[in-house]
């Protein structure tokens, strides 16, 4: 049994310590707004955050986030500026990518309140397919406003 | 065996189910967190599938019910994966409606309902941009239907006529007197009415609400992690299925060696599976999806390769060039005598170009979860393809159509990938022998190496020019190797009709068959036959010495058999206009410009598009598109301009990706290519910069809006190429070529 702090609660769970983040918690604790999209680390889709920086959880073991504070789209609070600017700006497509998107954005504006187009593109690796860039660059902006104001 | 799960009989799981479901056979799982919580205001709930209407409310018809609170379900016949489907669906009902449209929800129509009531839903299938198209007229019927019976049922009560009334927002007025009834007051009565006419719906000239852009009613879901994909479903008693198909086509599994895996934590079962329409392989199952995956890798599998072992992209490429030789192709297209004036004249341009199989690339992994009994199947999945999924299911089963429940969820995308359905013949078949709700996942791996691609194509062009730099006769041959759905349509579509003035013309094609799995890829052959005849048509301008806008607009205007060429003009003018074409850019920048429109071979409904790609190439050779205005033909009217936009800037990205530096490669009969490492898609760095200009350059309604756009993009982006380094690209992807200059 390993113990797993994830959205600030607690939880045991009993599965092989190499298991991926990711499959601990889709499967074993349910929390299914954190996407597989291909299981290399490589997308970002299973994009969360361990002691609020971002994580690729599908390329992570789940022994190395214990005793870490997890958090996942659902634990983001739904009202977190990031949430809002995406809300506000109509961002997600099919929307598979946009929980890791908005785990990446939110885990950048923590590091870099004000970041520049520039620094969007070095930190936030994750892909989309739909090509929703654009629009998640402005509501990156959009949220660095929102959160000055909050 | 060991298993982390207790094992229980199905008499033990009905009851399990019922205690979460509350009487429904099989009831969902989810966490019930503050996300979810959160969401719950919203107008389309993460569960799509799963009715909203309580027993208060009234169905009024199939397409909507209405609730004591006023509140509007609107049920949608579509599959939503991004096009924002539940907000153009319920706005072509509202528009005539006139509800309150901060109270509307959406949700799926019931695909059970639509068999076991004579597909009342008409058409569920999501294809070839139809869900506007098809769906529209018989939508505002139905909500102008049920408009005046609202007004009937009160004009009634009230005991006035029906001419005194007015309604805003769903609310009814007797002007004369002020009175006033909301639509949830009266809906009761209202379904009871009988009309003895069907009102005349509203033509684009009277909408009031389309036509503007509107927010869209599918975001809150997708930014706090509640919708809910079919990857996503959790089931009662459900076990995760990870599978490996024969990685050769159309191979079959010899021997595996359970015993291997058997001990491995979680491991429930190893079952073989195949079937006609089911690629031969071995699913494990286990109580997660990692449990079963990495047994899965451990397993021993001995394949038999069959009949395909030895093939490979390059093979199938040069059994097609040989093909540009042979006689016996199929005529569509014979005008003047093309052959003799290609024979007699002095100045041919000929060129042979070719394209590759693609990936779809979903965000979401291919997957599906059934639950199959003796009387009853239930399917979670999301798929462009609902009605065909319960068909197949049916004969797969044995279980009458109407008992067949198919649920379907929000789709990470689908671009026509996920209207095959293999996912789901599978997992039906592997459900059906273990017993209990099975979730299969395939790895990214296993979807790419698996998929339904985008057929290659070679084509071969030739023209004759005259004297003035304009072609005299042409002959286009093409020749397609796909599967035999769309088969012969999509390798002509296109190219079966030119939009220039051309006085011999000879189209003609070869058609032959493989084992590749080949499916509708956005656009459905449009994004090869576009590339062959705008990269053609620059390759003209640039023999006769013509700019190449111009030389295109020459070809068009006065094209007397091609009725819309005027339309065509107006497109490409605007597109000139707004991109600033012809304007001096520094060294190693340049535009390249495309035109088409969506035209079928069995269909008149055409979308215009008109793309300049501004592009740059360092000395080195690397290829940044920059920029992509596009015109775009609206027609009368746009349903939501603002999903429309965006469903534009889509086709750019995917476009932009596959013609820079996309390819599905055959060797040893298998797919080289694995996950988006060696398929890679479009970086944020490589964003361009989209600029959208809209123009009603035709009176008809558009053809749609999804796959009208990213057949231009790679034309686009090579001649703009071409204009910059003087290299043509005839073969796609560009990466595969050396485009160093200066």
């Amino acid at each position: 049994m390993l113990s797993l702090r994830v959205n600030r609660k607690v939880f045991s769970v009993d599965v092989e310590p190499e298991t991926p983040l990711l499959w601990v918690i889709r499967d074993t604790i349910g929390l299914t707004g954190t996407k597989f999209g291909c299981g290399i680390g490589l997308c970002g889709a299973c994009t969360v955050h361990v002691n609020g920086k971002r994580v690729r959880s599908c390329a992570t073991r789940v022994s190395q986030a214990v005793g870490q504070e997890i958090t996942t789209i659902e634990g983001l609070g739904g009202t977190h500026a990031v949430q809002e600017a995406w809300r506000e700006g109509d961002v997600p497509d099919c929307g598979y990518c946009q929980s890791g998107q908005i785990m990446a954005a939110a885990a950048l504006l923590a590091k870099i309140a004000n970041p520049t187009d520039a620094d969007i593109n070095r930190e936030i690796t994750n892909l989309c397919r739909c090509g929703t860039y654009s629009r998640m660059r402005k509501a990156i902006h959009r949220a660095a406003e929102l959160a000055r104001k909050q | 065996m060991s298993t982390n799960l207790a094992k229980i009989n199905r008499r033990e799981f009905m009851v399990t189910s019922f205690a979460f479901g509350g009487g429904f056979a099989l009831s969902l799982v989810f966490p019930r967190g503050q996300a979810a919580a959160a969401s719950l205001s919203a107008q389309i709930t993460g569960t799509p599938w799963e009715a909203l209407a309580g027993k208060e409310d009234i169905e009024i018809n199939p397409w909507l019910v209405i609730a004591p609170d006023d509140t509007v379900t609107i049920r949608v016949a579509q599959s939503e994966m991004g096009q924002a489907t539940f907000t153009s669906w319920a706005k072509m009902i509202v528009e005539e409606l006139e509800c309150d449209w901060s109270k509307v929800r959406a949700e799926y129509a019931s695909v059970n309902r639509h068999f076991r009531e004579k597909k009342v839903y008409q058409r569920m299938t999501t294809n070839s941009s139809s869900s506007v198209r098809v769906s529209r007229t018989y939508l505002q019927q139905a909500g102008a239907s049920a408009r005046e019976r609202l007004m009937a049922a009160a004009a009634e009560r009230w005991r006035v006529p029906r001419s005194e009334l007015t309604v805003k927002a769903g609310v009814i007025t007797h002007t004369p007197t002020g009175r006033s009834l909301r639509y949830g007051q009266i809906a009761q009565q209202a379904a009871s009415v009988r009309l003895a006419k069907e009102p005349a719906i509203k033509t684009p000239d009277q909408f009031t609400f389309m036509n503007k852009p509107t927010r869209l009613l599918e975001t809150p879901l997708r930014v706090d992690g509640s919708a809910t994909y079919g990857i996503d479903v959790r089931l009662p008693g459900m076990l995760y299925a990870a599978v490996k198909q024969s990685p050769v086509f159309q191979g079959k599994v010899k021997k595996f060696d359970a015993d291997v895996i058997r001990q491995r934590p979680g491991v429930h079962s190893v079952v073989r599976f195949g079937g006609p329409n089911i690629e031969d392989g071995v699913a494990v199952i286990a109580d997660s999806y990692w449990h079963a995956k990495s047994a899965l890798d451990m397993l021993p599998i001995e394949w038999d390769e069959g009949a395909h072992g030895n093939d490979s992209s390059k093979s199938f490429f040069e059994m097609a060039r040989k093909l540009l030789d042979e006689p016996g192709a199929r005529v569509v297209t014979k005008k003047g005598d093309a052959e003799s004036t290609l024979r007699d004249s002095t100045k041919i341009v000929e060129a042979v170009y070719e394209v590759p199989y693609l990936d779809h690339a979903m965000m979401e992994p291919m997957n599906c979860t059934a639950h199959v009994t003796a009387d009853r199947v239930d399917v979670w999945v999301g798929t462009q393809n609902p009605e065909g999924a319960v068909s197949e299911t049916s004969e797969l089963t044995g279980v009458p159509l109407e008992n067949v429940y198919l649920h379907n969820c929000f789709l990470g995308s689908g671009f026509g990938r996920r209207g095959e359905n293999d996912n789901v013949r599978q997992a039906v078949v592997i459900a059906k022998q273990v017993g209990r709700p099975i979730k299969v996942i395939w790895s990214r791996e296993e979807t790419m190496q698996h998929g339904a691609y985008r057929p290659m194509r070679v084509s071969r062009f030739r023209a004759a020019l005259g004297p003035d730099g304009m072609p005299i006769a042409w002959h286009t041959r093409v020749v397609g190797i796909d599967t035999p759905y769309p088969g012969d349509e999509q390798t002509i579509r296109g190219l079966h009709k030119l939009p220039y003035r051309i006085r011999h013309e000879l189209f003609d094609y070869h058609y032959r068959q493989n084992q590749i799995p080949t499916g509708p890829w956005t656009s459905v052959g449009r994004s090869q036959n576009e590339f062959f005849l705008e990269t053609f048509i620059d390759e003209l301008a640039h023999a006769a010495g013509k700019d190449p806008y111009q030389y295109r607009r020459a070809l068009l205007e006065g094209n007397a058999d091609f009725p819309v060429a005027k339309s065509w003009i107006q497109v490409l003018d605007e597109v000139a206009e707004k991109s600033k074409w012809g304007e001096k850019l520094p060294p190693g920048t340049a535009r390249g410009i495309a035109i088409g429109d969506s035209r079928r071979v069995t269909r008149d409904e055409i979308t215009i598009c008109a793309i300049v790609a501004t592009v740059s190439v360092s000395k080195q050779g690397i290829v940044r598109a920059e920029r992509f205005d596009v015109a775009l033909d609206t027609g009368p009217f746009l349903v939501n301009p603002l999903s429309a936009e965006r469903q534009v800037e889509m086709q750019i990205v995917m476009g932009v990706a596959a013609a820079l530096k996309q390819q599905i490669t055959i060797e040893k009969g298998r797919v080289v290519e694995s996950n988006f490492n060696n398929f890679p898609l479009l970086t944020r760095q490589e964003m361009p910069e989209i600029a959208i200009h809209f123009v009603r350059a035709t009176d008809k309604p558009i053809a749609g809006m999804g796959e009208e756009v990213v057949g231009w993009v790679a034309p686009a982006v090579c001649n703009a190429i071409f204009a910059v380094t003087g290299k043509r690209v005839r073969a796609l992807p560009v990466k595969n070529h050396d485009l160093r200059w200066g």
